[in-house]
């Protein structure tokens, strides 16, 4: 039985509170962690599949044209070598998230350095590999495709433009006035897992083991590319291994082994080289981004404009959505806002650990702290001053808003000095240190969701969903809202996932996850009590469960009388997403030292305060946030995808030379959870918490450099170089 | 990756015979050769594998100095007594490269020798006259962030890329190598290392089918050592610039100065007008400019490198300044 809530209205009743397991919010560990940590959860590739051949992806080595010629011959005899696939269906891209269709197929046109051509398939790794590197391609070159952003006369993004009020005017008038432009450079989302995949064909069905964030999707783009219905194709990702955005939409790996598969008859594998992850995969664009704000004497805002111009292929929809945040965060009447894509030839963009805030924030926070200099204020004030009581463009109410709690409790946790910054203040040795603040927001955002509880007459419960767990949590904290509700030990709930034989979840993406599916399971349970209320002969309402049994003492196998009850929640967004601007906010506090003579920066210590509605599990929602600040450093001081200026392949393309943080670059963090309900994002109060954590962190750091050594560096990220550019002598 | 013979030597002379065949290649640790391999950048047909020849010895000279042989790991050099104690600069070195897990596989004879990081070199659909002789350099107008700003050619501008030889090369160490006709011969570590020149497909002077047996330090010098690495993230990241620099000082004045530099060209750096400019003189920032003048007269940027140079200089004074007080 389906039971279906569309939320039209905010839901203050915060009905999770009222249950009586008391396990909601526990710290509890994630539940496949031993598994994990012990070898035993298998990834997509390592399932055990007899007679399983082996694909390796063939990429171009021309930046556009066409593949006039393969020549199959030149590998077919090497040894082990089985097929050359150059199927017309082969994807030359990953699909975007939440496409739900095929992305570009015909590989024979190539739109970029290192877009995957073809599959050599052969017996073992190694001579697939081998033959890969051999086969012989022709191409026709078109020469000139452009690879820069500044070659191109860029796309305005209408539906991202405000024109509201005269900004000019009220720079003109401005008692202070900033007028900057910032770069960010592009990002990979580094997961640690490849893109893998192990295709099986019986002659009628499809199924793929893969690591993929949103089955829901994939299933719709996977069938789309091979021409299959939807029916006839699985899709299992029971474990994933990081996605951070790399695994929304299907990639050359899930299609190009289930097209050999198909056309051998045998299982096939393919997993992508970290090399091809890194260049056919996914790349957040490269931004260019002016800010201009002016201000009153007091520093209340009256003029705020945000331009950003990024990049992607031609033929892609994404835009890096720079401005997400700008729309809302601070006050101004006279605005002005407009994003631009340029069609470069560069490799796909498209989301990458929190699109769109995660190098909009950055920006935005920075052009925040050369205002409060401007003025002479504290930073931090600055901020308080201008929280807007509504969405200043749309006006609509904010579903929920702490930054200024997050702001006022952060800066006390941190130790924050109040005041205006005085950089160079302190020195230890060749050390300059310095502390810097920024404001954090990500907009907040649910999907439709399925999930199936089943209450089993020995008392236990199973929740199905093909919601994937990317590595946060999602096992854990589903199995705590569905034991809150039907007063299970969480150890009693099994959660399976990361099959589309179950319900369609939300898929994991864009932090909508355990909002999402989360919710869904509530509706399942909700729906569950009823029932189970029902036969104790109360309300709903009046049922308390804990430990398997009600309060007048009945345990659930007795109501159950030896019956599974199952039900399938549905939970649908509704109209409210109209009514109301819903995000998470939240403030960082870093400080820094910055070495005076070789302009290395290192972080000493980092706070992240966050409110993102209701906490279903402290433990998973604490290291979401360290991740996002980890993200946060990488941002600031080492990220940075570099293209070839001549034919746009990306030369940095393995994780020595692609600078993620290391443990040694991550100093303890401290995160400080303003707890709140918020009625309005989802039926369990619940909002997104993933992304949050990276969306603004890094300009506290940049504008900790500043106060640590004066340098004011416009460019992410801040490599040595460019902060002994910005340098003032000694 | 090629499809290629495995043996196993047990003896040097063993390993001698195999390295006699055609694209022969030793393989040590593995840690910067299957790499090369994998990406079919190396392509050897027949790998002697050296690990069990018995080279991992590290013993006292006779002249008080240190023999550490070809195949001990970079940890256990790293960890030695006697490296701590009188070659700490080289103990410095080694940890500050890599990552545990690598230097626990590393060894002397493929650290000494391991290739380039160029993006260029690593990758084979791309440009590069040392991977591939006459197919140009793909750096020269590409990015090239990495690349050497000192002695470099118009043929190549890659950089060694180590951290070890640095530390070597300022302790004035020397390679023993054995050829594959069993002659044996000792190049000092300065020597070792190529300029790229016209034929930047050489690193080093090996010649085909030579070993590296061991790297021999000479009796202790004492004084103040350092290695000062400067890099972007705080481990697992290759050098912009390193240098390594072994000091003493009596009565206010520098008595030794040897410094060697990495991260700037395609061999550690070394240059005995260094020394020579700053022995018998107090220190100043003058005359650390002085030094830093000497170094860099003929430096020239790529574009993305130039930073190198100004970061080269400011890296000089801050070690040197840091030197001078801990052996004042
Ligand atoms: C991600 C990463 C980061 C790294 N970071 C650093 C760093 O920061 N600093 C640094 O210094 N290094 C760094 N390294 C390099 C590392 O130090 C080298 O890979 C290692 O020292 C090579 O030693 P090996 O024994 O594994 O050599 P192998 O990979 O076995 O061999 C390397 C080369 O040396 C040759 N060779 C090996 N032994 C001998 C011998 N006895 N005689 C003749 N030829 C021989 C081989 O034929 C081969 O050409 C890094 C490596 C990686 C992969
Ligand atoms: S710098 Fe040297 S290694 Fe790099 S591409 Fe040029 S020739 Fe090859």
């Amino acid at each position: 039985m389906s039971v279906h809530l569309k939320q039209d209205k905010p839901d203050t009743s915060n009905r999770l509170d009222d249950m009586k397991q008391g396990v909601i919010g526990a710290p509890l560990p994630r539940v496949e962690g031993m598994a994990k940590v012990t070898g035993t959860a298998p990834y997509a590739a390592e399932y055990l599949m007899e007679n399983c051949a082996e694909g390796v992806l063939v990429t171009s080595t021309i930046t556009r044209g066409e593949v006039t010629r393969i020549d199959k011959d030149s590998v077919l005899s090497m040894p082990g070598v089985i097929a050359v696939i150059d199927d017309e269906r082969l994807i030359t891209r990953p699909a975007q998230g939440t496409a739900n269709e095929a992305p570009q197929q015909k590989p024979k046109s190539v739109s970029y350095w290192g877009q995957p051509i073809a599959l050599v398939v052969a017996e073992t790794f190694e001579d697939a590999r081998d033959a890969a590197k051999h086969l012989k391609v022709e191409y026709r070159e078109e020469a000139g495709a452009p690879l820069s952003p500044d070659a191109v006369e860029p796309e305005e993004q209408e539906g991202e433009t405000v024109h509201q009020g005269d900004l000019a005017h009220a720079m003109a008038q401005a008692a202070h006035s900033v007028d900057v432009t910032f770069t960010t450079e592009g990002h990979s989302s580094a997961a640690m897992e490849p893109h893998a995949a192990i295709a099986q064909w019986d002659g009628e069905r499809l199924t793929v083991h893969a690591s993929l964030q949103m089955l829901n999707y994939n299933i719709t783009e996977l069938a789309d590319a091979v021409g299959l219905d939807e029916s006839k194709v699985r899709l299992i990702s029971r474990f994933v291994g990081g996605g951070f955005g790399s695994k929304l939409g299907i990639s050359e790996d899930v299609v190009s082994a289930s097209l050999a598969a198909m056309q051998l008859c045998r299982p096939v594998r393919v997993v992508l080289s970290r090399q091809q992850v890194l260049q056919c995969i996914m790349r957040r664009s490269e931004t260019t981004q002016r800010i201009r704000l002016a201000a009153d004497e007091n520093g209340r805002l009256t003029g705020f404009g945000h331009e950003a111009l990024v990049s992607n292929l031609p033929g892609e929809s994404f835009a890096e959505p720079v401005l997400q945040s700008s729309h809302f965060l601070y006050a101004g009447q006279n605005r002005e806002l407009m994003l631009k894509l340029a069609r470069i030839h560069r490799m796909t963009a498209g989301s990458v650990r929190a699109p769109g805030e995660a190098v909009g924030m950055p920006a935005l926070e920075g052009a925040m702290d050369v205002l409060a200099h401007e003025i002479g204020i504290d930073p931090v004030e600055l901020r308080l001053r201008n929280i807007p009581e509504d969405n200043p463009e749309e006006g609509l109410p904010f579903s929920s808003h702490k930054l200024a709690e997050c702001l006022r409790q952060g800066a006390e946790a941190f130790g924050w000095d109040h005041g205006p910054r005085k950089p160079r203040h302190t020195r230890e040795g060749e050390w300059w240190v310095g502390t810097g603040m920024a404001s954090a927001a990500r907009v907040h955002n649910v999907g439709e969701a399925r999930a199936r509880v089943t209450l089993k007459a020995d008392g236990t419960a199973l929740v199905e969903t093909d919601m994937t767990d990317i590595g946060t949590g999602t096992y854990t904290i589903l199995a705590q809202i569905a034991g809150e509700m039907l007063g299970l030990d969480p150890g009693k709930v099994l959660v399976d996932l990361g099959d589309t034989r179950h319900p369609r979840g939300s898929g994991s993406g864009g932090s909508w996850g355990a909002a999402s599916v989360g919710s869904a399971v509530y509706v399942a349970c909700t729906a569950l009590r009823e029932e189970l209320a029902r036969r104790a002969g109360i309300a709903e309402d009046e049922l308390d469960l804990s430990n398997g049994r009600t309060q007048a003492g009945q345990t659930l196998s007795q109501l159950l009388d030896g019956q599974d009850m199952a039900r399938e929640g549905h939970y649908e967004p509704g109209d409210i997403a109209s009514d109301f601007t819903a995000s998470g906010f939240g403030a960082f506090f870093a400080q820094v030292r910055v070495n005076r003579f070789t302009g290395e920066t290192r972080v000493d210590r980092m706070l992240g305060a966050f409110g993102f509605g209701r906490v279903l599990n402290h433990k998973t929602a604490r290291s979401q946030c360290i991740g996002g600040i980890t993200w946060s450093i990488g941002a600031a001081l080492t990220e940075a995808l570099e293209f070839d200026p001549r034919d746009g392949h990306l030369v940095n393309c393995d994780l020595a030379e692609y600078h993620v943080p290391v443990n040694r670059d991550v100093p303890d963090l401290e995160v400080l959870m303003v707890e709140e309900r918020d009625p309005a994002a989802s039926p369990i109060q619940a909002k997104g918490i993933g992304e949050l954590g990276m969306c603004g962190g890094a300009a506290a750091i940049g504008n900790a450099i500043f106060d640590a050594s004066g340098a004011r560096i416009f460019d992410y990220p801040m490599t040595p170089d460019r902060v002994l550019a910005a340098m003032p002598a000694d | 990756m090629r499809p290629f013979q495995y043996d196993r030597a047990r003896t040097l002379t063993d390993a001698a015979q195999i390295m006699q065949g055609e694209d022969a290649m030793a393989i040590a640790g593995g840690t910067n050769l299957l790499d090369l391999m994998k990406l079919q950048v190396e392509t050897p047909r027949e790998l002697a594998d050296i690990n069990r020849v018995g080279l991992g010895e590290i013993a006292d000279t006779d002249d008080g100095g240190l023999r550490i042989g070809a195949l001990a790991t970079n940890t256990a050099t790293a960890v030695h007594p006697r490296v701590r104690a009188d070659y700490p600069v080289l103990s410095r070195a080694i940890l500050a490269g890599a990552t545990q897990q690598l230097r626990n596989k590393a060894t002397t004879g493929g650290n000494l020798c391991q290739r380039t990081r160029c993006f260029y070199f690593m990758n084979i659909d791309q440009p590069c006259n040392k991977r591939e002789p006459g197919s140009g350099c793909g750096a020269l107008d590409g990015i090239a962030k990495l690349h050497a700003v000192l002695g470099a050619s118009g043929e190549c501008i890659a950089t060694y890329p180590g951290d070890m030889a640095v530390a070597l090369s300022a302790l004035d160490a020397s390679v023993e190598i054995n050829g594959s006709d069993g002659t044996e011969r000792t190049v000092p570590v300065r020597d070792f290392h190529c300029l790229p020149g016209d034929t930047p497909w050489r690193d080093n002077v090996l010649e085909p089918g030579e070993i590296i047996t061991a790297v021999t330090l000479p009796a202790p010098v004492g004084g103040t050592q350092l290695y000062r690495k400067v890099r972007e993230r705080s481990s697992y990241a290759f050098a912009l610039v390193s240098i390594a620099a072994i000091v003493e000082m009596e009565d206010g004045v520098f008595t030794r100065a040897d410094l060697a530099f990495g991260g700037l060209a395609h061999k550690p750096w070394h240059d005995p007008r260094i020394a020579q400019a700053l022995v018998g003189n107090a220190p100043s920032a003058e005359l650390f400019d002085r030094a830093a003048d000497i170094l860099l007269e003929d430096a020239q940027g790529h574009g993305e490198n130039d930073f190198k140079i100004p970061l080269a200089r400011r890296t000089l004074h801050a070690v040197l300044e840091q030197a001078s007080e801990d052996a004042a």
